[in-house]
């Protein structure tokens, strides 16, 4: 029984346990956006960008929510300029951009042999050294999230399923898409640390895709794609104690696990809804 | 262009408008009134959807301006092609998507609740508002998207092609709800590739072909002369339970060269 408990009775740990369940939920509402509109390589992307950051970050010793944010803003506007040539494709710059910017993290990582250690927990998530800190930063970042998504729930639903009618029905479209970059971002930053650069495109899109499995509603989707993000971050980061794995990995399996035994329960109608959110 | 109107809505003024190089629509006139039924006819990459958009304000035309009445309230139909069938939306969130203003909760109000339903009720698809939209018949389909532009309580509705890719059926039925929305006061402007199933029984045409080829009554705008002009085709219109119905007329190659050539 008490080895049950640890978890709960240490300090970082129980910092740890905060952080996932409230990431999990954080990604799986915005998760429903991103899969949505088919921008599931768009979260992929901006992480790996956001990684590139976060290394000079710990290179220089700067703050990582400034040094990571501004990298990312940054390999935002890159991945917009090239485009603009219109030879190459927005996924192709994407491509280019996040992957060089992950590539740049990696090689500084391994020169400056101080931050070394580190570069597993980046990539697959580590909970050791969780302070209060990220508990209160991942706090915000979901309920400002949850508080933007309730009050423009409307306008964000809208531009989702129909984005030229919205435009011109008065919504502003180019608003809602940049606010949704935004949480995205933010939500990238305050996951970082425990889902890993590599896992959290998977808690953005998984949570979102069993929801949809389960239910024909947006509204309900929302609800139940937050919670079943919470729910994997929680019980993910319960069996990442106890069976010594990254906590990112333990998450991401639990939504697997959770994917395979919806996907098999709703049979064929579940394939039906899920084979466009891919094609989306 | 016809004549400067009292009644007018909304009223395209010598607009033109081009994407990089190419142009797609060239001093292009149009009035819109209260009590029109409008359809714009033409063929592919004649213009309609760019003009459409531009009367609706969601595009501004390179050249030329688009006046309309202070206040207007306008109601937009996408193509049902344009749709994602798959996305998890119910009959009552599609219709309660557009309705914005005053709400800063997602659950409707009970006002709200009523309204849709009474919309519902009005388009004879009441028993529908839980249901996925992709649980529906064609014309159910369309008649969810009139809801919800009906919703904001528009003084014109705008249809881009209304009646593309559905059966004859559906597109009897969609015909039939227009007339009765006309009827109850409401300006139609519509796109329409259709000539027999949909335009011959319009009261007023506009032909487009970059430029306006033809505007009036079906009888002056469905004519051989209008029609070989703008689609490079030789065609015939003969008459049918006092409509024009338009048929193609299959005569050599040589000939059709030669419209296509002056096209």
């Amino acid at each position: 029984m008490h080895t049950l408990l640890e978890p709960f009775q240490l300090g970082f740990l129980r910092h740890a346990l905060i952080v996932c369940t409230v990431a999990g939920g954080l990604c799986g509402l915005l998760g429903v956006f991103v899969t949505l509109r088919g921008m599931s390589y768009i979260g992929h992307g901006l992480s790996h960008a956001i990684f590139g950051g976060a290394a000079i970050s710990a290179a220089v010793s700067v703050n990582f929510f400034a040094g990571a944010g501004l990298w990312g803003l940054a390999s935002g506007l890159a991945i917009s300029r090239v485009t603009k040539r219109r030879i190459i494709g927005s996924d192709a710059a994407i491509g280019v951009i996040t992957t060089a910017s992950f590539a740049f993290g990696v090689a500084l990582l391994g020169y400056y042999a101080r931050v070394k250690r580190s570069i597993d927990a980046t990539v697959f998530g580590s909970v050791l050294g969780v302070t209060r800190g990220d508990v209160v930063m991942v706090a915000i970042v979901a309920l400002f999230a949850a508080t933007v998504v309730v009050l423009g729930y409307r306008s964000f639903l809208f531009t989702t399923f129909d984005p030229e009618v919205a435009e011109v029905s008065g919504v502003n479209v180019g608003r809602v898409d940049a606010m949704l970059m935004l949480l995205l971002s933010f939500a990238i930053l305050a996951s970082m640390k425990v889902l890993g650069v590599t896992l959290i495109a998977a808690a953005l899109v998984v949570p979102a895709v069993v929801a949809r499995m389960l239910t024909n509603s947006f509204a309900r989707m929302l609800w139940l794609s937050s919670l079943i993000g919470a729910l994997c971050g929680l019980v993910g980061m319960y069996l990442s104690y106890h069976l010594d794995v990254s906590s990112g990995a333990t998450i991401v399996l639990v939504g697997f696990l959770l994917f395979a035994v919806v996907f098999a329960a709703t049979g064929r109608r579940g394939l039906r809804r899920t084979a466009v959110l891919d094609a989306a | 262009m016809s004549p400067a109107r009292d009644d007018f809505l909304v009223r395209a003024i010598d607009v033109s408008h081009t994407f990089g190089e190419r142009a797609v629509l060239a001093g292009v006139s149009v009035e819109v009134g209260t009590a029109d039924l409008l359809g714009i006819v033409g063929p592919s990459g004649s213009g309609k959807t760019t003009l459409l958009r531009a009367l609706l304000g969601g595009l501004a035309p390179t050249m030329g301006r688009v006046e309309r009445r202070a206040g207007l309230r306008v109601g937009y139909v996408p193509q049902v092609e344009t749709v994602n069938w798959h996305f998890p939306v119910t009959v009552n969130e599609v219709v309660l998507m557009a309705r914005r203003k005053g709400r800063r909760w997602p659950g409707p109000t009970r006002a709200e609740r009523h309204e849709v339903a009474e919309t519902l009720d009005h388009l004879g698809i009441a028993e529908l508002g839980g249901r996925h939209i992709r649980d529906l018949s064609g014309g159910q389909q369309q008649r969810v998207f009139i809801a919800r532009a009906l919703l904001g309580r528009p003084e014109v509705l705008f249809l881009d092609e209304p009646t593309s890719g559905v059966d004859v059926r559906t597109r009897h039925e969609v015909l039939h709800l227009l007339g009765e929305l006309h009827d109850e006061g409401l300006a139609i402007v519509l796109s329409t590739h259709d000539l027999n199933g949909i335009a011959a029984h319009l009261p007023r045409l506009l032909c487009l072909n970059v430029r306006v080829a033809a505007e009036g009554s079906p009888r002056e705008v469905l004519t051989p002369a209008v029609l070989e002009e703008v689609y490079g085709a030789p065609m015939e219109v003969l008459e049918h339970a006092g409509m024009p119905l338009v048929v193609d007329r299959p005569d050599s190659r040589a000939e059709i060269r030669e419209l296509r050539r002056r096209a």
